[in-house]
This record gives structure tokens, sequence and C-alpha cells, in this order.
């Protein structure tokens, strides 16, 4: 094309009206952006900081602050981290499994409440499961006086209450996704004689792996921010997650632990922002499968 | 349709001597895999049967007889779906919907049923621990009580009591476990030694156990009346006798200082002519009281009101400026002359990679009154009270709502706008239509039909969104006149959380009925949606 070749001489005025004032607006966003996570990187860089001092960016630039976070006995940073990763990645891997197998069983099968069984399931995806917190605390609470393994203040117990949201969340979305592989291919693999489970697990599964990276992500990222049920089940700091051990840090020492907080804050959020970035095209898809069928 | 469930499927017609081959091999791999598979199904059900067992017997110990038949007949029903051939689907779903039925299902119906009951701080256990809590925080030592020599022994790690009475017996007893007579004890020269299956506390435990020791309070006999033994030296017990005298037949509390009898009316504790109410009570059905109170109270109702309506402002404001953020940046970027865009994507994503509750902690420093990097860099040091003035507080979360929400309507606008074709805007520049009429005539209807749904989803979640509100302001400013712990950017969901688990009052009852609510509340909205955009006709 004419204009792609001539790109570098357009005029000015005409480069300004066609895309230079997207630039204008790109300039603006990414400010709009990134300043609050600019901020609290330089926050958490400022040692001995307090919320006052934070406010010179980059002033100061030391580690001090991010040996400080792991060197407080009454807020076990180490263990909320490790707590959040082990928590997250089960409670993914499980609803990962569980939702592929419902799926599955929607996308391949005709059986009597079928129908029934999916419209259940996205209306269920209405009701999100902290609605009933009050709720779950009292079960997890009677649990806990009889199985005080599964209980309340047991991460296995708070595990298996994710896993209980696991199937309403991400089955429709991962329905949708194995709709889109054609049948025939079960149908060859059934001719050369593989049995049901074979094929789910050989054939099919390799197949819709971008939505299963998909779930896997949005349901480790959303374990991760979850406050509600976890700060109602766990107790004990030994065995709270980043989002209820951080959020109570802040709310007892308000301002003057401010960049030991932003450290904290920085390192936790790490791991998900790698994760989106590294999967971004694949989230993107993902997120534009839900709404453009 | 009925799936084939067998591993061999109908033999082609006419196959070749090398395909027959291949078959005849991949069933012989498949028939190795389905051995194995058969030995993982066993041990795996194996384990569940032997958990199911388990703990079947361990809540028939503790007498919950419903919830052990209920394991039981779970663990028969999954046993038998995988142990039986066919019946695929529900080998499939079986493991997703246990956890479903009972995290997400059951827990709904329970909120259902703990709306109508007084359960909260006060009324959290049975009238018989009521009445045992009551006439434990009321004791005083009878004057004249005799010394009795006592040995503390400790068994699983609960704290026992022992002594020698009058005829030379060994009792023991601990909390609830009125005295009895000891089997297996030594004693020696009038000391007792040793109880089988009880270790005897020496003085350095008796020290570094002191407060257990010294709060512990054993009944004498089965009647409580007759009074407990406490102890604060660990060596020494006294009789205690506890103020109130409790009447089985008559069913009240009678204090026998004052002559003040405590009847039971219903209510959930003992309570006296003139009104005052003896504390703990214990819980009980109150009906309709939870959902009465939130209506005609109006201390509750006010606040009630005001937080359904911010609930629902928040949530359609916040879809609504993330979805026109999204858009305008949707459409600014969707040039493909940009070459630089996908960089502008990358920065964008950002805000939404970032853990949401870390941005709202994050946003919330900054928004800090005397110290936040807003007032004092760019505001020049102003005094604005971003998060305590009452209109302000609900700005500013609108404002961190839009920054965490607007890149993903950008996003799947973006994906929106390019599935749309290129042809549609031009045919309609032809016929002569302005570039911004031909988008809003064409683009837009387009772009808003696909993106309904998402928008519906957007909506219910943020009718929802505890993280931010409570990361954010917690709520606050605290409104002082409610008679509930609410302020003035609660919404419903955070409003329960405050009810039920901050505070040293927690109100379970009130705070499932405010649950129920919003039940019905989403529960009727979802129902429009889905009637409107016909997103479940669309399920087969």
């Amino acid at each position: 094309m004419a204009e792609t070749l001539t790109h570098h001489r357009r005029p000015f005025r005409r480069w300004f009206r066609e895309t230079g004032w997207r630039h204008l607006v790109g300039a603006a966003v990414v400010l709009f952006s990134v300043f609050p996570l600019i901020y609290v990187l330089s926050a958490s860089l400022n040692p001995a900081g307090t919320l006052i001092t934070a406010n010179r960016l980059f002033a100061t630039v030391s580690l001090d602050s991010y040996i400080d976070l792991f060197n407080r006995p009454q807020q076990p940073y180490a263990a909320w981290f490790l707590n959040t990763l082990v928590i997250g990645l089960s409670a993914s891997a499980g609803s990962v499994l569980l939702g592929a197998l419902a799926a599955y069983a929607f996308s391949r099968m005709r059986f009597t409440g079928r129908r029934v069984g999916l419209i259940t399931l996205v209306l269920v995806q209405m009701f999100p499961q902290l609605l009933a917190m009050v709720a779950i605390f009292l079960l997890m609470l009677g649990i806990g006086e009889i199985f005080p393994a599964i209980g309340l203040n047991s991460q296995a117990g708070l595990v298996m209450v994710y896993l209980g949201g696991a199937l309403g969340v991400n089955t429709y979305l991962m329905y949708g996704f194995f709709n889109t592989v054609p049948q025939s291919i079960d149908e060859a693999a059934r001719i050369d004689g593989a049995g049901h489970a074979r094929i789910f697990f050989t054939i099919i599964l390799p197949l819709v792996s971008p939505i299963l990276a998909v779930v896997a992500l949005l349901s480790l990222v959303g374990t991760l921010s979850e406050f509600v049920i976890a700060s109602v089940l766990l107790r004990d700091p030994q065995k709270q997650t980043l989002a209820v051990g951080l959020y109570q840090f802040i709310s007892q020492e308000t301002s003057q632990n401010w960049s030991v907080f932003a450290a904290g804050a920085v390192l936790a959020a790490i791991i998900p922002v790698a994760l989106f970035l590294l999967l971004q095209r694949y989230i993107v898809s993902g997120l534009v499968a839900g709404s453009v069928k | 349709m009925t799936e084939p469930t067998t591993t061999s499927g109908p033999r082609p017609p006419a196959a070749s001597r090398k395909d027959r081959r291949r078959h005849q091999a991949n069933r012989i791999v498949d028939g190795t895999t389905g051995w194995k598979l058969m030995l993982l199904k066993i041990i795996v059900l194996s384990i569940l049967c032997a958990t199911a067992v388990y703990a079947a017997l361990v809540l028939f110990i503790n007498d919950r007889w419903l919830i052990g038949s209920l394991v039981v007949v779970g663990a028969a029903a999954l046993t038998w779906i995988y142990l039986q051939r066919g019946a695929l689907p529900a080998k499939y779903l079986a493991p997703g919907l246990v956890f479903l039925l009972i995290f997400q299902i059951f827990v709904v119906l329970y909120s259902g049923y703990v709306a109508f009951t007084n359960y909260g701080t006060g009324h959290n256990s049975t009238k018989d621990h009521a009445v045992q809590a009551i006439m434990l925080q009321t004791q005083d030592r009878v004057p004249d009580s005799p010394t009795y020599p006592l040995t503390v022994t400790e068994s699983d790690g609960e704290i026992y009591f022992a002594l020698i009475n009058d005829n030379g017996e060994v009792l023991i007893g601990a909390e609830e476990q009125p005295l009895e007579p000891a089997e297996g004890a030594v004693v020696d020269n009038g000391t007792i030694t040793a109880i089988e299956g009880h270790h005897v506390l020496s003085f350095a435990d008796l020290l570094n156990r002191q407060q257990e020791i010294t709060n512990l309070a054993v009944p004498l006999e089965e009647d409580l009346n007759a009074g407990y033994l406490r102890t604060q030296d660990g060596q020494r017990a006294y009789l205690y006798t506890s103020r109130y005298v409790y009447d089985e037949n008559a069913d009240t509390l009678t204090n026998s200082a004052t002559g003040t009898v405590y009847r039971d009316t219903g209510e959930g504790a003992f309570i006296a002519e003139d009104g005052e109410k003896l504390m703990p009570g214990w819980r009980v059905n109150v009906g309709f009281d939870n959902f009465l109170r939130a209506v005609t109270e109006d201390s509750i109702r006010g606040p009630l009101i005001y937080v359904t309506l911010w609930t629902f402002a928040f949530a359609l404001l916040s879809v609504a400026t993330t979805f026109i953020l999204g858009l305008f940046l949707a459409i600014v970027f969707n040039d493909r002359r940009m070459v630089s865009r996908k960089y502008y994507r990358l920065v964008m994503i950002l805000p939404y990679a970032f853990p949401g509750f870390l941005s709202a902690l994050v946003w919330a420093g900054m928004m800090n009154q005397e110290f936040g990097f807003i007032n004092n860099v760019l505001f020049g040091g102003a005094a604005i009270p971003w998060l305590t003035d009452p209109w302000l507080a609900k700005l500013s979360i609108l404002i961190v709502n839009l920054w965490l929400g607007f890149p993903y309507m950008f996003l799947v606008c973006t994906g929106a706008l390019q599935s749309i074709p290129d042809e549609l805007t031009e045919a309609a520049q032809m016929d002569g239509a302005k570039p911004f009429q031909a988008f809003r005539m064409i683009k837009l209807p387009l772009l808003l039909t696909a993106i309904a749904p998402l928008l519906i989803s957007s909506f219910a979640f943020n009718f929802n969104n505890f993280n931010l509100i409570y990361m954010l302001t917690g709520g606050g400013p605290r409104d002082v006149s409610a008679g509930v712990n609410v302020g003035s950017t609660d919404i419903l969901i955070s409003m329960v959380y405050k009810v039920a688990f901050v505070g040293a009052r927690a109100d379970y009852g009130l705070a499932s009925a405010f649950s129920i609510l919003i039940f019905i509340i989403v529960g009727t909205i979802s129902v429009m949606a889905f009637r409107k955009t016909k997103a479940l006709e669309e399920l087969n």
C-alpha cells in the first residue's frame, strides 16, 4: 500500500490526525496504569520508609525492607507466601481436573438431566461462594469439632471449600471450548479401540490445553486474592495466606511500616503478573472466546 | 443416544492386514492401560471407603447419626457408580458434584436455616451448655468448705482432679465429667501416686499449666447445684457453688442471694420478670425475627436500604465507567497503522494482572489524607479526605475500580471489535455514512450483543466486589447512627462480613438473613438478565 510506503514522509499534521493523537491517549493511559505500580516499587525500595517518606519516588534505593520482611516473627511472610502457593496450586489443579471432567461429560455425552445440569451450572455461577460465608464458617466449625484436620483453621479444609466453587465457575467456560473440538476425533480414536478414559486423558485434554491454561491461571490468581473465606477459616497466623496476612499487617501497623508492606506486595505480585504476561495470548483468547462465541 | 462403554469399537469392514495388526496392537496397549486403570480405581475406591468408614464411626461415636448415615450413603453411592459398567456421565460428573453439593448448594440451604436462628455471640451453643456456663461463671467459695487434698492428673491433654473420699475410695473428674470412682489407682500413704491411663502431674507440670488448672472447675455430682471443686495451688481443693440454682423440673435458674427467678421464655436465654437476661443464652429458632428486625428496626432498616442502593449504584457505575473507558481505548488502538499498539496493550494488562486486593491496599495508602501521595504530591499538600468523606470515598472507590477494571473491558472490546468484519463499516461509508455514524449504527449494536453476557457477569462480580471495598475503605466512614457496624461505602456483602465477623458481637443469624436477601436480589437479576439475553435457550 502506498500509504505504508510513504509512512515516514507523512507530514506531521497528517501523522498526528491519523495516529499521533492515539499515542497521546496511550501515554495518558500508560501513566494511569503504571503509576501505582511504580509507586509501590519505589516504596518497597525505600528502607524503613513510612507512608510519608514513600512520596519521594526512588529517593533512596536499598533492599532493607525485603530483608526486614522475612525477619518478623509476628508476621511470618515466608509462611504466608508458601501457604498461598500450596493452597493456590492445589485448588487450581483440582478445579481444572473437576471442571474438565464435567465439561467432557456435558460436551460429549447425552444423558437425562443434561440440559437441566447445564442451566444449573450457569445459574450457580451467579451466586459466588462468599455469599454463604457465614454458613461455610459454621459448617467448618462443626466439622472441626469432630475432624480437626479438615475443619476450621485447616488449609486442607480451605482447599476443599474452594473446590466446591470449581464446578460452577469453570465448567461452562470449558464446555464451550470442548465443543469446538470435533467429535470425529473421539470417534476415530474409539474405532481404533481407545476407551473413554484414554480418549479423555490422552486425546481431548491436550487438544483443549489453551482453556486448561486459562482456567488454571484464573483460578490460581483468584485463589491468591481470595480474602473472605480464607480470613474466616484460617485463624492461626502461621497458616494464613498472603491476602489475609498482608491485610492484617497493614491494618495493624497502619502507615509506619509502609515500605515493608510494599516489599511484601511486590513479592506477592511477581508470580501472578509474570504468569499473566507469559500467558497473555491464551488469556486474551480465552476472554474473547467467552465474549464472541 | 447411549455411549459405547466397552473398549472395542466396531471393526472397520475392509481393513487391510496392516490395519488389523495395528488395531490389535492398540487393543493390547489399551488392555494394559485398562488393567492399570482398574487397579488405580480399586485403590482410590478402597481409600475412599476406608476414610468413609472411619469418618462414619467417629460421627456415630459423637452421636451425629444423621451426618454419619449421609457419609455412608454417599460413599456407597460413589462406589456403586464407579464399580458398574456404564453410567459414564455420572463417573465424570461425580467428583465435582460432591464438592459442589457440600460447599455450594448445602451451605446456601444452611444459610437459610441459620437466618431463622439467633446464632451468634451469646447464643452459640445448646441450653445445657448455657446452664453450665452460667453456673461456672458465678461461683463463690462455700464459706465452711472442707479442704480436699488433691492430685492433678492429665490424660490426652485434658486435666483431671483426683481425690480420696472419706471411705478411702479414689474419685476422679474433669471439666464436663463429674467425680466418679477411678479404676487402677495406686494409693501410697494417703496420697495418690498413679492412676491407670493418667499421668500424675509433678510440681513443675503444675506450674507450667497453672492457668489451666486454676480455671478448672470439676462438678461434684451429676446435679450441678451440688457445687464444684476448684483449686488455687493444685494441692488443695475447696467446694464452690454457683450463685444460681438450676431447677430442672421447673426449668428455671434462681439467684440464691436475691431470690430472683429466671425463666426460659423461648427466646434462647433465661429471663427475669423485669426483663433482665442471663448470658450466655443458647441457640433457638426465632422464625422471621431476623428479617423482621431488618425491616422494622430503624437503626437497621435505614442502613440496609442505604447499603442496598449504594450496592446497585456501585455495580452499575463500575460496569459503565470501565466499559466506556475500555471501549474508547479499544477504538483508539484498533488501528492497523499503529505499529506500537501491542506495547500499549502489554502495559495496560498490568493493572489487571496485579492482584486486586494489593492494588486496593496500595491505593488506600496513596489516598491517605495526611501522608498519601495524591494529597501530598499531586495536590501539593492539600488535605482532601479521599477515604473519610462519605461522598468522596464513593468517588475514590469508583476511580480505583476504574483502574482495576478497564483493562479487562479493553481486552474484551478489542476482541469483539476485531471479530466484526471491516466490510460492514466500509459498506456503510460507501452509502454515505460518516465514520462516527457508521460506528454507532453498525459496529456498536453488534459489539453490544456480543458483549452483553460479559457486562452482566461484570455487574454480578461488582455487586459482590468485597475485596475492593473492604481493602480500600473498610466500608467506612462508619455510620455512627446505625445499629449495626456499617459505613457509607459498605456494599451488601461487606455488611454481611462485618455483622458476622468484625467487632466484638457476632450475629450470624442477622448476617445470614442479609445473605438470603442478596441471594434473592442476585437471583431475580439473573433470571431477568437471562430472559433478556436468551442465553439459556442457546444451551443444547
